[in-house]
């Protein structure tokens, strides 16, 4: 009788242990759908949006060029040093492309605006709500979820493909700049072999990425930051840092999951 | 007697094992200012937010206008919060925007009202509550007693016709208090909105609100006028306000 | 004055953006904004492995077109490939369309060889004469292993 129950009480854990994420998920998804469909409720957020694409896009712009160009031209190296064993370095301009526009591009640039903009993001989001400034917008008859999370995931929306776009053309110059000017290739091959080799559905393929990415970091920064209060771990700063840190710590882990995901169904 | 604008019926709300409300009954009128005492940690606040909506009941009703909201639609409900307006102990200012910016946004989100509207009555309300010439600095630059003059400004600011004060004047030098609560008599008057106030000040709430509430151990334990209570021979509510405040009571023990 | 300042930076930010997305979709991506500098071509193959859509069409070592798409033609078996010429370049009937490659383990591209014939193809003909891919594997089992087919 006694071990009957034992076991009851071990499958009953073992299901609150499945049930917790998958609510969890849900009320992600509730999260995200209601931000995107208040983008375009009305009065449009726009001055919003734009205060927003400010800091996670144009702010983002240098540190996205520094580790764009450090990454095109690691790739350069690389490649260079693998191609030359089958004595095709020609190839190399299209070893940097396809490999910056796939899959470099969208997924570096989306963790460094993770650690750039989404940190802050669940952190300002989790100090207005422990000092009860979401309460006070609800009280004001304004909707948080409209008022804080939209103009970031649209935002971010935007934002996102500009900045792989600018990682991807600032990767490829600094591939040109091992490849051709330290290590010698023909400048006019290099660029001849990043045209001839990109097509429009590896570009298609980035940048449908790179949305991906902007709505899952968007939801899921707002969101750790926006459910602070329901931490059981931790209350008040406390909180504001565990859910800054498992912010950053789930998009980065989210951006590669879904990074596998979409490249399976593109490809 | 008339219907209570808000009517609380036996309402239970607790957080995890910690029981805060037990039944409480409470009726508040238009036009009145209630105020809601207590001890500290006892459930005022909690009280408050479950006007607003802040807070969902676990059991039991709160009416408006004898209605349950409850049973409102999403437009009724919206309707109704549109009435009110919310006054954190905390004052939940923006702390990433300016005062002026603070005080405008209930204004601006509203929509459809005018620009040059907007910035005249933020302009007035700053006036009224001594705040002329720092609407441009932002909360952390504020003292305590500022911020909770901008909280109030931003309460006031949309012209509401009930209004909640959480702890409106604690942590106010004795002159500001004197003013802040001069102001919500003033505006009670001339605007007629309804306040329900929680409040520790026991002499002065007694001057300026109509009825008096008093919370403990989960349950209205009194409510009634100012008159009332002062002489009401409850032992708990005589030892609350005489502890709080013993010169308040002076009157009281000299009339039995 | 603080608003103008984060709207020009903003600006700024989309204008780089729009030059960089701009820079991948025409320069690399190929992208055609209008679609009439290009007539359609035809070619049957018996073999076209290596070839992909998006690869060259030269003639003589000068790019005229691309390859716009590939599939077979279920009665026959064969796979016939779509070439995009661009306007102004001249076709006859008799051109030949050969499927090569760049160097040893490099891109397929189409290789047309131009022929002497006077009827000029329009758009949607097909090229008759067609040289499929070089297989390099059948060569060198065939130089290795003598020609034992015959």
């Amino acid at each position: 009788m006694a071990q009957s129950i034992t076991i009851t009480n071990m499958l009953a854990g073992l299901g609150r242990m499945a049930i917790s994420p998958v609510q969890e998920l849900g009320r992600v998804a509730i999260f995200f759908f209601r931000g995107a469909i208040h983008l375009f409720s009305l009065p449009l957020q726009a001055d919003k949006i734009i205060d927003q694409v400010y800091f996670i896009g144009m702010k983002s712009v240098f540190v996205i060029c520094l580790t764009g160009a450090f990454t095109g031209m690691v790739l350069g190296l690389q490649g260079y040093y693998t191609l030359v064993k089958f004595g095709s370095e020609g190839l190399l301009g299209a070893a940097v492309a396809l490999s910056l526009i796939r899959e470099m591009g969208p997924v570096l640039a989306a963790i460094m605006v993770v650690a750039r903009a989404g940190s802050a993001m669940a952190a300002e989001i989790g100090i207005m709500r422990i000092s009860e400034q979401i309460d006070a917008l609800e009280t004001m008859d304004i909707n948080p979820v409209r008022f804080l999370f939209s103009p970031r995931l649209g935002a971010a929306l935007i934002s996102f493909p500009f900045l792989t776009a600018i990682f991807d053309v600032v990767g490829i110059i600094g591939g040109y700049v091992t490849g051709s000017l330290l290590l010698g290739i023909n400048s006019g091959l290099y660029f001849s072999r990043v045209e001839s080799s990109v097509l429009m559905e590896d570009i298609n393929g980035g940048f449908a990425k790179s949305f991906c990415f902007a709505a899952i970091v968007a939801t899921i920064c707002c969101f750790q930051g926006y459910t602070t209060h329901l931490r059981k771990e931790g209350f008040g700063a406390k909180g504001v840092s565990l859910s800054t840190t498992s912010a950053v710590v789930l998009s980065c882990v989210m951006i590669l999951v879904a990074d596998y995901v979409l490249t399976s169904f593109l490809l | 007697m008339t219907v209570p604008l808000i009517e609380f019926n036996q309402v239970f709300k607790h957080f995890g094992d910690n029981a805060v409300l037990k039944g409480v009954d409470l009726s508040i009128y238009q036009g009145q200012v209630t105020a809601i005492i207590g001890k500290s940690g006892i459930g005022k606040s909690v009280l408050l937010k479950h006007i607003i909506g802040l807070l969902e009941p676990d059991a039991g009703e709160i009416l408006f206008q004898g209605k349950a909201i409850s049973t409102m639609t999403a437009a009724e409900r919206k309707a109704v919060k549109m009435k009110f307006s919310y006054m954190f102990q905390g004052t939940a200012l923006f702390d990433s925007m300016s005062v002026y910016e603070n005080v405008a946004l209930p204004l601006k989100e509203k929509g459809r009202i005018p620009f040059r509207e907007i910035e005249s009555r933020v302009r007035d309300k700053l006036a009224q509550l001594d705040l002329v010439g720092i609407e441009d600095k932002y909360p952390s630059q504020l003292s305590g007693g500022m911020k909770k003059r901008v909280a109030m400004a931003r309460a006031l600011v949309t012209d509401p016709e009930i209004v909640l004060f959480d702890e409106p004047t604690t942590g106010l030098d004795p002159i500001r208090k004197n003013a802040a609560h001069a102001m919500i008599a003033e505006y009670q008057k001339t605007f007629g909105f309804t306040g329900v106030m929680v409040s520790h000040e026991i002499p002065d709430v007694f001057y300026i609100s109509q009825r008096i509430a008093m919370l403990d151990q989960g349950r209205i334990v009194f409510q009634g006028s100012c008159e009332e209570i002062q002489n009401s021979t409850e032992p708990v509510i005589r030892q609350f306000i005489r502890g709080q405040n013993p010169e308040s009571i002076k009157a009281a023990p000299s009339e039995r | 004055m603080k608003k103008t300042s984060v709207e020009t930076a903003v600006g700024v930010f989309v204008l780089i953006g729009l030059i960089s997305v701009a820079y991948l979709t025409i320069k690399l991506g190929k992208m055609e904004w209008f679609g009439d500098d290009y007539y359609m071509l035809n070619a049957r193959f018996n073999s076209v492995s290596g070839l992909k859509a998006g690869a060259l069409v030269d003639m003589a070592g000068v790019e005229i077109g691309q390859v716009a798409d590939i599939h077979l033609d279920n009665q026959r078996q064969v796979a016939i490939v779509s070439l995009k010429i661009k306007k102004g370049v001249i076709l006859t009937d008799d051109v030949i369309a050969s499927v090569k490659t760049s160097g040893l383990i490099g891109d397929k591209y189409i290789r047309l060889t131009p022929g002497g014939s006077d009827r000029i193809l329009k758009s949607g003909d097909m090229i008759i004469d067609t040289e499929s891919a070089l297989d390099i594997e059948e060569l060198v089992s065939k130089y290795v292993f003598g020609d034992a087919k015959k």
